[in-house]
């Protein structure tokens, strides 16, 4: 079997590791927040609570059998011989974490960082399926996602397998590289959301007879911008962490991912709001948000191997990109996605996934942790581009199928949206039997069919 | 239309392993990838029209 390069981390290294899983779990507020913000403010409470849920239920899915198939670079795992070569597809660890010595080393620092990935990961359909997916629902299709999709694909990303071997096995730069999560987080949530958006529908009232969309605004800009701020300090810790622990970069590198990630946020907003500006006369708080968030997801995967300039040019490209999918999409795809959790993670996560074979620059040649690359130097590597587009067409070809055909068994088995009259009343009396605001009478159409 | 569009999406990734793992040379190697991608947008182009469909039917 091939595998690790790493089983410690240097004492510089694991302190820097615990410090930045510890920040992740502001990634999960940050968007739990910009999710309900973004939705009705009858549905507030009901947001809030599904963000408490489904991360819950994900990391319990993830400890039950998620780490079974995703382990960890040099552990074991199963093998296919294809065309000479092997294979790395999926891991063969024990369920519930049996074997696993939580001492502090890389493998157990990953299952720590990836109960709490997973979860953000999770969220992301939230967004989606805003204001119409039943909680019960929402927490069933999570066990799926953090059960098996997402440690599947982290497997092969992050865990020694196929993907990461394409550079030692043929020759694909240093295989398919992610140090943050662009692709196995949010790339995978967003085609989630995808999916959710498509088997759900779009909310009652949405489109009028014609096709045409009518505007929906988020109800609290506040939650949502606020949420903004929190996110960036999750997501410092998120592209540390996984740089660390999935690439194998030195921890001198944590001043660059932290200074590309916090630029790639600050220019994908500052687009966002001057693309919204020249467009609709004045910036627009919402889509200004989501751009900032989707400077987050693309700098994700190159945020160790760029360098700041181009972490400037990832975020501008990708706060273009926002605005128009997110708009194209509601327009002329009729896909309702109230957090806007399609454009902002599935197109932005693979804008980053793309960028990383066009800029990156990598450090030394061994990197991936699974050894060193046929094509290992340091430098630019050859075929990185070709070893990103390789995942990005995994993720299209592959997940995306999957995770609409497990969802749609699922839908029916256990319908996933609200009936009609709990999205006429509201999420939160329909499901939770009170009001996020129950001191203020804020919509006067609830009881009243349309 | 949904069925084929996730049918293509399926054969566009299995063209892409299939040009990963059978074909050494750079330049056909790098084509028969885009060609597998430039198969998995049209089955994203099906699935996104048979959504479309599906809303149509029920207004």
């Amino acid at each position: 079997m091939t595998l690790s390069t790493r089983s410690t981390l240097s004492d510089s290294a694991f302190i820097i590791c615990i410090f930045s899983v510890l920040l992740v779990p502001f990634a999960l507020a940050g968007l739990s927040l910009i999710n309900a913000g973004l939705g009705r403010s009858r549905s507030a409470a009901h947001s809030m609570l599904a963000s408490l849920c489904v991360p819950a239920v994900a990391a319990l899915a993830y400890f039950a059998c998620g780490f079974a198939w995703q382990g960890f670079s040099g552990r074991p795992a199963h093998l296919l011989l294809v065309a000479g070569r092997q294979w790395n597809w999926i891991a063969a660890q024990p369920f519930f974490f049996r074997g696993l010595e939580l001492e502090g080393s890389p493998a157990s620092l990953s299952a720590w960082l990836q109960m709490l990935s997973v979860g953000l990961a999770a969220l992301i359909p939230l967004g989606g399926g805003a204001d119409r997916w039943r909680l019960g629902a929402s927490c069933l299709s999570t066990a799926l996602l953090a059960g098996f999709t997402y440690p599947l694909f982290a497997h092969w990303v992050w865990g020694g397998g196929w993907l990461a071997q394409l550079g030692v096995n043929y020759g694909l730069g240093h295989g398919f590289v992610d140090a943050g999560g662009s692709s196995a987080i949010h790339v995978v949530g967003g085609f989630t959301a995808l999916a959710i958006v498509w088997i759900l529908g779009p909310r009652r009232g949405k489109y009028t007879m014609d096709g045409l969309p009518t505007a929906i605004p988020g109800h609290n800009a506040v939650f949502v911008l606020f949420g903004c701020l929190l996110a960036l300090v999750g997501w410092l810790g998120l592209n540390c962490a996984g740089a660390i622990l999935f690439t194998g970069v030195e921890s001198g590198q944590v001043a660059l991912i932290a200074v590309n990630t916090t630029l790639a946020a600050a220019s994908a907003a500052l687009m966002a709001a001057a693309t919204t500006r020249l467009r609709f006369g004045k910036p627009d708080a919402s889509l200004s948000a989501n751009g900032w968030v989707s400077g987050l997801v693309a700098s994700s995967a190159p945020c160790a191997f760029v360098n700041p300039a181009a972490a400037v040019l990832i975020g501008l490209a990708a706060g273009v990109l926002v605005t128009f999918t997110i708009e194209w999409l509601e327009a002329r795809l009729a896909m309702d996605d109230p957090g806007g959790a399609i454009s902002v993670h599935a197109v932005a996560g693979c804008w980053g996934v793309l960028a990383l074979g066009l800029f990156a620059r990598f450090p030394s040649p061994i990197l991936n942790t699974v050894g060193h690359s046929r094509s290992g130097s340091a430098g630019a590597a050859t075929g990185q581009w070709l070893a990103q587009l390789v995942g990005i067409a995994t993720l299209l070809g592959f997940v995306l199928p999957l995770t609409y055909g497990l969802n749609w068994l699922l839908n029916r088995f256990y319908p996933y949206r609200v009936a009609e009259e709990g999205e006429r009343q509201g999420m939160d009396l329909h499901e939770l039997g009170a009001s996020a605001y129950p001191d203020f009478a804020i919509h006067s159409d609830e009881l009243m069919p349309r | 239309m949904k069925l084929t569009g996730f049918l293509f999406l399926l054969a566009g990734w299995l063209i892409v392993l299939a040009a990963v793992a059978l074909l050494a040379p750079a330049l056909p190697r790098s084509a028969f990838v885009l060609a597998g991608l430039g198969v998995e947008v049209l089955g994203l182009i099906f699935v996104v029209r048979s959504h479309l469909t599906v809303r149509g039917g029920r207004e």
